[in-house]
């Protein structure tokens, strides 16, 4: 089966203009990226500011051309065969509000509809569909330069899926979105890829949530390179094979914590003096340890006043694979 | 929800060519009549063009000494109007370039869609075209009613006149996608670069003086610009006797003058062709079509 997107030795260079004249600076924003996206897949691309989502985005929708190596979206070139490649695709990038302000939003998803050949008719029935969706069918007839920005973000949004593409990409969809509107462009993308397997998405994000939530794999990307990619649970497990939990108790009321140690399959355990009581964390081989701990603790009356587990994160994974994290990244990177 | 597909849209190109210029057209006239001020519609349209021309009209003047029955006024008067159309034309095309890049953002979102950018373009065009129509009417009427421009209906050469237009506003279109070209691959705002290059043809297209005028040297210029055939060819449908007074391009027909003009239109337009995709290439390469100059 071919892949919805396939990426060998992807590589892009852009020239800087210096002020001084000499010396033309290069930036590699894209590295030897090398990604296979199955049909039905939602594919996330994880990353710090600047870390090159928007520019592998840009070569995959025929925006901008690569330096190096080469891409395929759907099974065409993405530089050979553009044309191709945009019979099947769409795009929106979230955090900018385009689109012609003094269209509606009816008239602006009419038209896009329009230049990719949907009959009007089917246009406007998906249209309603589609707003109803995102909970903006009331504003069907306002003027768009008279949405707020995030009504005007989900209106591009909806234009992304209005046209029904084979592959569609989504830079940052949720940016500048509140907590509300994001969940629900979330449950929404979940759906629509599973409702026909021969979609696929792929979107880029800067949240760890949504990278884990939201998506079947995911790629971290830093300074333009891969650095991983996998599913987020396969992501996670690489980094820690135990589970994680966190136990604060009563006084352990001379309990010898030996005991707890000797339990078959409790692999670490570390203790921290809290005020009136102890916080545990436990490194066990899988749950069902628990029980035994639990039982324990219990028989020497020892009271459990909080319990949680606490699995390794993508950020843990980020963090593994780059040596800081994502925010330290982009605070470093904002100050040069 | 949307259920699978239920349609395949078109792959065949000329549909899509059909479809790209269509909706552009919608869209560009929503834009062009979407004037927030009818006033400043009136200004840009009527009172503009006939300002120009009534600047035009007073240097000619004092410059004569008020000699409106040489047929030197008709011959200015008449190519002045009609050089309009160069600038709206142009403009109207290659405008759609900055405008959708700087203003409405949109212009990647066009590029990933599966158009014609070129169909787009000069669907875009379309409506500047039609208020460029009103502007160079306005500007003939006024001249025929308050100037004594020697202008009948009976004597026109209406059907020479048609398809001189028609072709001409096609060469012009044309011409504007090569600036619409050159806009994509320039970063910051160049918003006048239509009126520029629309300025600067000006004296070498016949459009006020016959080409005798210049310096023989510079004479090829006009020669070499399907413009200086199409403002020939426009006098002569309008007023015959008067463009017979200018020897410039006298030892030619009218069929030979549609014949070049054609010619022309069509070199030009492969030209304009090749050189936009030339241009939409090197912009690919150097990403600059969602480029936004925020300056
Ligand atoms: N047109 C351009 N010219 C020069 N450098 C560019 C251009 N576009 C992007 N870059 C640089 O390439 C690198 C990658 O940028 P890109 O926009 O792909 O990052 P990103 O991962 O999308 O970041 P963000 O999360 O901020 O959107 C950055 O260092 C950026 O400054
Ligand atoms: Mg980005």
């Amino acid at each position: 089966m071919d892949f919805a997107i396939q990426t060998e030795n992807l590589g892009r260079i852009y020239k800087l203009r210096s002020t001084k004249k000499q010396e033309t600076r290069t930036l590699e924003a894209l590295k030897d990226v090398n990604l296979q996206v199955n049909p039905g897949e939602v594919f996330g691309l994880l990353g710090p500011n600047g870390a090159g989502k928007t520019t592998l985005i840009k070569i995959l929708t025929t925006l901008l051309a690569p330096t190096n190596g080469y891409a395929r979206v759907s099974g065409f070139d993405v530089l050979k065969d553009p044309e191709q490649v945009r019979r099947r695709i769409n795009m929106v990038s979230g955090g900018e509000s385009s689109g012609y302000g003094l269209l509606t939003v009816r008239e602006n998803l009419w038209m896009f509809a329009q230049f990719y050949g949907i009959p009007s008719k089917v246009a406007n029935e998906r249209i309603k569909t589609l707003l109803e969706r995102v909970g903006l069918v009331d504003r069907m007839n306002t003027k768009s330069s008279e949405l707020s920005t995030g009504l005007r973000q989900k209106m591009n949004i909806v234009r992304g899926f209005l046209t029904d593409p084979d592959v569609l990409f989504l830079d940052e969809p949720t940016l500048g979105l509140d907590v509300g509107a994001s969940r629900e462009v979330r449950t929404f993308i979940r759906q629509w890829v599973e409702n026909d397997p021969s979609r696929t998405l792929l979107l880029t994000t800067h949240y760890m949530v949504e990278a884990d939530e939201l998506c079947d794999r995911v790629a971290i990307i830093n300074k333009g390179q891969v650095l991983a990619c996998d599913t987020p649970a396969q992501l996670k497990h690489r980094l820690q094979k135990d589970v994680i939990f966190k136990l604060d108790v009563s006084p352990l009321n001379g309990m010898d914590l030996h005991e707890l140690e000797d339990l078959r399959g409790v692999n670490n355990l570390t203790r921290t003096q809290l005020e009136g009581g102890t916080r545990l964390q436990l490194l066990l081989e899988d749950d069902s340890i628990l029980g035994a701990v639990v039982n324990k603790l219990t028989s020497h009356n020892v009271q459990i006043q909080n319990l949680e587990k606490r699995e390794p994160t993508l950020e843990d994974v980020f963090v593994d694979l780059v040596g800081r994290s994502m925010e330290e990244v982009e605070s470093g990177s904002n100050a040069h | 929800m949307q259920n699978a597909r239920t349609f395949t849209p078109s792959a065949d190109k000329s549909a899509i060519l059909w479809r790209s210029f269509r909706t552009a057209t919608w869209l560009g006239w929503q834009i062009e009549s979407n004037w927030a001020d009818p006033f400043l519609f009136a200004v840009y349209s009527f009172v503009k063009p006939l300002a120009s021309a009534g600047i035009l009209v007073i240097m000619y003047s004092v410059i004569t000494g008020g000699a409106f029955d040489e047929p030197i006024f008709p011959y200015i008067y008449l190519g002045n109007a009609f050089y309009i159309y160069v600038g709206a034309v142009m403009n109207g095309v290659s405008w759609a370039v900055i405008d959708d890049r700087e203003h409405y953002k949109t212009l990647k979102y066009m590029y990933v869609a599966p158009i014609t950018v070129p169909g787009y373009l000069l669907g875009r065009g379309v409506a500047r075209m039609l208020i460029g129509t009103i502007s160079v009417a306005i500007t003939v009427l006024f001249g025929v009613i308050f100037l004594n421009l020697p202008l009948s209906i009976t004597t026109i050469n209406w059907p020479l006149f048609f398809v001189t237009l028609i072709i001409g506003v096609i060469m012009l279109a044309l011409l504007g996608l090569i600036l619409a070209g050159i806009t994509l691959m320039i970063a910051n705002h160049v918003w006048f670069l239509g009126e520029a290059v629309a300025g600067a043809l000006y004296v070498f297209s016949g459009a006020i003086f016959p080409l005798e005028v210049l310096p023989a040297w510079i004479r090829p210029v006009g020669f070499v610009m399907p413009i200086t055939y199409w403002l020939e060819l426009i006098r002569r449908a309008l007023v015959g006797n008067i463009a017979a007074a200018f020897p410039t391009l006298a030892q030619l027909s009218d069929l030979q003058l549609l014949g070049i003009l054609s010619g022309m239109t069509l070199v030009f337009g492969i030209g304009a062709l090749v050189i936009f995709r030339w241009c939409e290439n090197w912009a690919r390469e150097r990403g600059m079509i969602d480029m936004v100059s925020n300056y």
